[in-house]
C-alpha cells in the first residue's frame, strides 16, 4: 500500500511500471487484476476555458486521509496492493492530478476499489482548485456528479 | 500548551485574510467556539472541521493543544 502527495509532475504509467517493479513476491504473479484511473486536468469546465491550475492542499491531513481510505478499501475487498499518487501546486492542462491503482487477485475486487478509492478522494480529501479562466481565477465548485 | 492552532485553506483563508492563527484555548470547547473567537459572523452552511486532522464538525469538543481547521468543500481529484 503506498500513497504520495507531492508537487511535481508525474508521470503515472511510468509510476505504474516502477511500482510494479518494486512490488513484493507476494504481488507478483499472484495479481490476476490491475484496475487504474488517471485524472487529468481538462482545458474547459463549467462553461470556460482553463489556462492553468492552482491546486491548494491541507499538508498532513492530505497525507492521512489517503492513507485512511486506503487502508479501508483494503478491509472491505480483497486487494494485493493500493497505489494512490496526488498533486498539489501548479498545473497546466493536460497534466495528470491523481493516479489510483489497486490490484487483486480477481477482478471484481480491483475494479470496486479502485472506484471506491477515487471516489472517496473526490468528496472527501482536503484539496481545492483554483482554476484560471479568460474571466479570472476561480475556485472551482463541488461536482456532485 | 495553552492555545490552539487554527487554520484556514480555500476560500475562508481567502476570508480571514491569513493561512491560520494561535488563540488561548480558555473558555473554548468545541470548534463552534474557536469559530466564534475568531469570525464575527456566523459560519456558513457548508463550512467543512477538522479536529487534530481528521473530519469533526463545529460540535466537535476541542482542548488546549489541538489544530482546528476549517474550509470550504473540496474539490481535489
Amino acid at each position: 500500500m503506498a500513497i504520495r502527495v507531492q508537487a511535481g509532475a508525474f508521470d503515472p504509467w511510468q509510476e505504474l511500471a516502477d511500482h510494479e517493479a518494486a512490488q513484493a513476491g507476494s504481488v507478483a504473479g499472484k495479481a490476476g487484476g490491475a484496475a487504474v484511473f488517471v485524472g487529468s486536468l481538462r482545458d474547459f469546465n463549467q462553461g470556460r476555458a482553463v489556462s492553468a491550475m492552482a491546486l491548494e492542499h491541507y499538508p498532513g491531513m492530505t497525507e492521512a486521509y489517503l492513507e485512511m481510505i486506503s487502508r479501508e478499501a483494503r478491509s472491505r475487498w480483497d486487494l494485493l496492493d493500493t497505489l494512490v499518487i496526488h498533486r498539489h501546486g501548479p498545473l497546466s492542462p493536460g497534466e495528470p492530478i491523481v493516479l489510483v491503482a489497486a490490484w487483486s487477485v480477481h477482478r471484481a475486487d480491483a475494479f470496486a476499489a479502485c472506484r471506491y478509492l477515487i471516489d472517496e478522494l473526490k468528496t472527501r480529501a482536503p484539496f481545492w482548485k483554483r482554476e484560471q479562466t479568460p474571466d479570472g481565477a476561480r475556485w472551482v465548485q463541488p461536482d456532485r456528479s | 500548551m495553552s492555545t490552539i492552532k487554527v487554520k484556514y485553506f480555500a476560500g475562508i483563508r481567502e476570508q480571514f485574510g491569513k493561512a491560520g492563527e494561535d488563540v488561548p484555548a480558555a473558555g473554548l470547547q468545541t470548534a463552534a467556539d474557536v469559530w466564534r473567537r475568531v469570525s464575527p459572523v456566523p459560519p456558513p452552511a457548508n463550512l467543512l472541521v477538522a479536529v487534530n486532522q481528521e473530519y469533526g464538525a463545529l460540535d466537535s469538543a476541542v482542548q488546549a493543544g489541538d489544530e482546528v481547521a476549517f474550509f470550504p468543500p473540496v474539490t481535489g481529484g
